[in-house]
């Protein structure tokens, strides 16, 4: 509802730039990245976390899913630099005698394989359904969008929660553990992909009556070319902030489900389940067990959400 | 002693790439009562005068230079709170687009009594009363039901006089009208700038009226200040300016306006366009488009000087170089 | 409006059917209710007589309809796991988890609006930027986490608050509180701030935006240039046309404290409803989930409704709007 006065000044275009890469570095995003440092902290963050993620199998000290290597004496080591600690387990044992170093990395890089499988399959699901709606119209879009507003009535952790419960009463029990992670990820796909459906369906409205669409229908482009040469590249922006804050749902539905005990299983446990079981020991002194997967999670939460709303400021027009 | 001074007003945009100098050394008056019209393209920094005036200036704008002082009265540098009891009660204003001037929650009644008890120690019946006086006056038929209708129930004619009432509540000395009728229909501009004519004639309002329209400036303007590139290009009365102008802008300005008599085939233009902020080339503003342009336009700024029965910033004017031809409007 | 209302009423009735059809397929397809009742040594002809008595074998349309029959008047079963009727067991959790979801909305918006507002205002003073990194914490942090974060510096450290349970409560009728105990208070502390806190950070960072955006319309600009003072801009316009949307949301954010008091309710191991759903989906307690389900859809419905009669009564646009369609966001 702001007038835009014509008389306010309009910026003097960059110099030009040599190729593509200087451009970039010269682009509007990366200088609100190079000045903002809780973003560039964030960043490394998540590189961090993840890399290390990333690369558990070889940069973990022990194998905690190894049962043989597993012993019961080990159990409930404290940290190393605490009294009764060693530096084989440098962040101390659980009640099993797992390294929880160990177990926080390998639950580190299942809680961000769920939340990347979640997203991406979010953005298919929701890409192609938001561009099939606004494109074809009619009863089909009345319909999808139908279905998406009562969807987003509904929070997504009880969505989720409801998906994975009646999954859990269908499937056999021995058989449950198995299949978890794909329930999980499946429970954790329906909120962004919904929001990535409205968001590309509304984009498809807007493009779909402008004339560079109407003359390439014309020439008999087929609506597909149309819509991943034209309508695709318009959306990328906010479907990229949505990607972006959607991870970091993900990753915190799939602990929550995980916390219930709803999730993910001892035998692939996520920083979640690790949370579930070291809340049995918080009283009783174990701390190390519950703290460590906490800030892991918390860590990891917190520099998803950072990027994702540095990105978003950054995009948004009415901001620049 | 004029109602308003603007002396080498200077208004600046810090951004990451630099200093953006939007308007550069402005200078003009406004005499007590007259209406003075301030037209040039978009950008040239009319409406950024405006709100500088009255410290409304949206950050990171701000004054870096110049003066301003309203009768007699420096107010470019006061707090912000004795600017507050300025507006409104000595200097109005009217923006351009009157459906988003309006808050759409509240009625038009509960506005209009609220400005008038912040300026006019009246109580509410009073304020209400005078509320629908000056409805009647800027011509809403059924006021007494329509003051108490929310501003969507009122059509764009109607609500741009609603806005006019609601600048005129007070009694200012002075309004800064910005493109109060390029929102409208044509058919209603003609009306609501009688209107504005007419009540500020009545009240003894002086008017600042702002818009690239020259044919609102011709209606209603008694002195017109053609801006370029944050500059006065040329001042003067409106009947000197537009049949006789003298600064080689304004008569291609004057030049591209279509005219119903007169045989005319083309419309005249002037090559090129106006110059981003920014983007000022040295010495005069228009040197790259000036058919007229010699070798001290392109290093030296020209101050307004008397050319005719107007002022001119051109150093065709200077009475000080050698002389010149007179140019002859055609 | 009229046109409006039914229009509203008869969607929800369609989704409310959907959730019925939903919840009974559980019913009908998810495991066999009969194996769930009896014993190993029953016969198989017994069974066929048991499946026939109670109406199993009827059509599913048959069946259905007397599941919505039934659901109508509140009886869905028997539970699985509890071996009691399914309402009597929620009518025992409903009082635990609303005291539980008014606490935690009354503790957000009396602490998020206010908040809100003051960073909308005085966008760049330090008190917003720490509100607004603290806000960004609270988004992020799962809720379990805080909850636990909570429970260890209150309960475990300090020893001020309790961490689990509902304290001392009292028996009214057939409501229990523990709004009247001083146990039942201090149990409520802990869990009221965890679930209250999503939704604080959530309230204050809309409020704010909200606020920013308002503060750049025309009409404020215009209200500035009339000489109002800046009480009067901010409280007097500003804060309405920022309400307005807010209003709605907030509603709307009701209806998440429900949700977000099933993690909360595990966290504390408070005797409500959602501690009671977490425990039945471990067990596939169906005739629990189903009756959650339909409980938890027909809030939401009610309160989706409720919000967008509120946002006709509040923005004076929508009355003449013969769409109806609300003022979107």
């Amino acid at each position: 509802m702001v007038t835009e006065s014509a008389d306010l000044p309009i910026e003097p275009a960059p110099p030009r730039a040599a190729g593509v890469l200087r451009r970039a570095l010269d682009s509007d995003l990366l200088y609100s990245f190079r000045r903002s440092p809780l973003t560039v902290a964030a960043a490394l963050v998540v590189l961090i976390l993840g890399g290390s993620a990333l690369l558990c199998a070889w940069i973990a000290p022990h194998d905690p899913f190894d049962l043989a290597s597993l012993s019961i004496l080990d159990s409930f080591d404290p940290p190393a630099w605490v009294d009764g600690g060693s530096w084989t387990y440098p962040l101390g044992t659980d009640d099993q005698g797992r390294d929880v170093l160990s177990a926080v990395l390998y639950g580190m890089r299942v809680s961000m394989l769920v939340g990347f499988s979640a997203v991406g399959l979010a953005l298919v699901a929701g890409v192609s359904l938001g561009l099939l709606a606004g494109f074809v119209g009619g009863w089909v879009d009345t319909l999808v969008m139908r279905v998406c507003d009562i969807l987003l009535s509904f929070p997504a952790i009880l969505i989720a929660i409801l998906i994975d419960g009646v999954a859990r009463s269908v499937l056999p029990h021995d058989q449950q553990d198995q299949i978890a992670f794909s329930v999980v990820v499946l429970a954790v796909t329906v909120l962004p992909a919904v929001q990535f459906a409205r968001t590309v369906r509304g984009s498809t409205l807007v493009e779909r009556n402008k004339e560079y669409v109407q003359a390439a229908r014309v020439i008999g482009v087929h609506p597909v070319a149309i819509a991943f040469r034209h309508i695709l590249p318009n959306v990328t922006g906010p479907v990229l902030v949505i990607a972006t804050i959607s991870l970091a749902i993900a990753i915190i539905n799939e602990a929550t489900l995980s916390f219930l005990g709803l999730g993910l299983p001892l035998t692939q446990p996520s920083l979640g389940t690790l949370i579930r079981v070291g809340q049995n020991y918080l009283f009783s002194g174990e701390w190390w067990m519950i703290l460590f997967p906490s800030l892991a999670l918390a860590g990891l939460a917190l520099a998803v959400n950072l990027l994702g709303d540095w990105l978003r400021d950054a995009l948004n027009p009415k901001l620049r | 002693m004029a109602l308003l001074e603007i002396e080498h007003l200077q208004i600046e945009f810090p951004t990451r790439r630099g200093v953006l100098r939007a308007v550069d050394d402005l200078s003009f008056t406004i005499e007590a009562g007259e209406v003075l019209g301030v037209v040039g393209e978009s950008g040239a920094g009319k409406s950024l005068t405006g709100a500088a005036i009255i410290g409304l200036l949206e950050p990171p704008g701000r004054i870096a230079g110049g003066t301003v002082v309203f009768n007699g009265r420096r107010i470019d540098n006061l707090s912000p709170e004795e600017l507050r009891h300025i507006r409104g009660k000595e200097i109005g204003a009217i923006f351009q687009d009157p459906l988003t001037s309006l808050n759409p929650l509240y009625t038009v009644g509960r506005q209009l009594t609220e400005t008038i008890r912040v300026h006019l120690r009246l109580d509410g019946a009073a304020a209400r009363e005078r509320a629908l006086a000056l409805l009647r006056e800027v011509g809403i038929p059924g006021a007494e039901q329509r003051i108490d209708h929310y501003p969507h129930q009122f059509s764009g004619g109607m609500r741009q006089r609603v806005v006019i009432a609601l600048a005129l509540a007070a009694n200012p000395r002075l309004v800064i009208a910005d493109e109060p009728t390029t929102a409208l229909d044509v058919s209603i501009q003609a009306q609501i700038i009688a209107l504005l004519k007419r009540l500020c004639r009545d009240h003894g309002t002086a008017v600042m009226l702002v818009t690239h329209d020259m044919g609102v400036i011709a209606e209603t303007a008694d002195r017109v200040a053609v801006m370029y590139a944050g500059r006065v290009a040329e001042i003067g009365s409106v009947r000197d300016v537009v049949k006789s102008p003298r600064h080689p802008y304004t008569v291609g300005l004057m030049g591209a306006i279509p005219t119903i008599g007169g045989a005319r085939d083309r419309l005249a233009q002037i090559d090129g366009a106006m110059p981003r902020v920014g983007a000022t080339p040295k010495g005069c503003a228009f040197n790259p488009r000036c058919g007229r342009v010699f070798e001290r336009c392109r290093h030296e700024r020209p101050e307004l000087l008397p050319a005719g029965a107007t002022e001119a910033a051109c150093w065709l004017y200077d009475a000080a170089a050698a002389p010149r031809k007179e140019v002859a409007h055609g | 409006m009229i046109a409006f209302v039914i229009r509203r009423l008869g969607q929800s009735i369609a989704v409310m059917l959907v959730v019925g059809l939903i919840a009974f397929s559980l019913f009908a397809y998810v495991g066999d209710p009969i194996s769930s009742m009896v014993g190993q040594d029953t016969t198989m002809a017994d069974r066929a007589k048991l499946r026939h008595d109670l109406g199993l074998d009827d059509p599913f349309f048959v069946q259905f309809g007397r599941f919505l029959l039934n659901a109508a008047h509140g009886n869905f079963g028997i539970s699985y796991q509890y071996a009691r009727p399914v309402q009597q067991l929620l009518a025992e959790r409903l009082p635990a988890t609303l005291e539980l979801s008014f606490a935690a909305a009354v503790i957000a918006l009396l602490v998020g609006l206010p908040m809100g507002v003051y960073t909308g205002l005085r966008p760049e003073s330090w008190l917003s930027r720490i509100f607004m990194t603290l806000s960004l914490i609270g988004v992020s942090l799962p809720t379990f986490l805080t909850g636990i974060l909570l429970i260890w510096i209150f309960a475990v450290v300090l020893g001020w608050l309790p961490s689990f349970g509902r304290g001392d409560v009292v028996q009214l009728g057939g409501w229990t509180t523990g709004f009247l105990t001083l146990s039942g208070l201090k149990a409520l502390i802990l869990p009221a701030t965890t679930l209250a806190l999503f939704q604080m950070t959530l309230i204050m960072r809309l409020v704010r935006s909200e606020m920013l955006e308002v503060l750049r319309t025309d009409y404020i600009k215009f209200a500035r240039a009339r000489g109002l003072p800046n009480r009067m801009v901010y409280f007097g316009h500003a804060l309405k046309n920022t309400l307005v949307p807010v209003i709605t949301i907030t509603g709307l954010q009701i209806g998440s404290i429900i949700a977000f008091s099933i993690i909360t309710e595990t966290v504390f191991q408070w005797p409500g409803m959602g501690f009671l759903i977490v425990q039945a989906i471990g067990f596939a307690d169906v005739p629990v989930m189903a009756c959650y389900l339909v409980l938890v859809a027909f809030f939401f419905v009610v309160i989706n409704l409720i919000v967008d009669l509120l946002y006709y009564a509040v923005d004076p646009r929508l009355r003449l709007d013969r769409t109806g369609t609300a003022h979107g966001h």
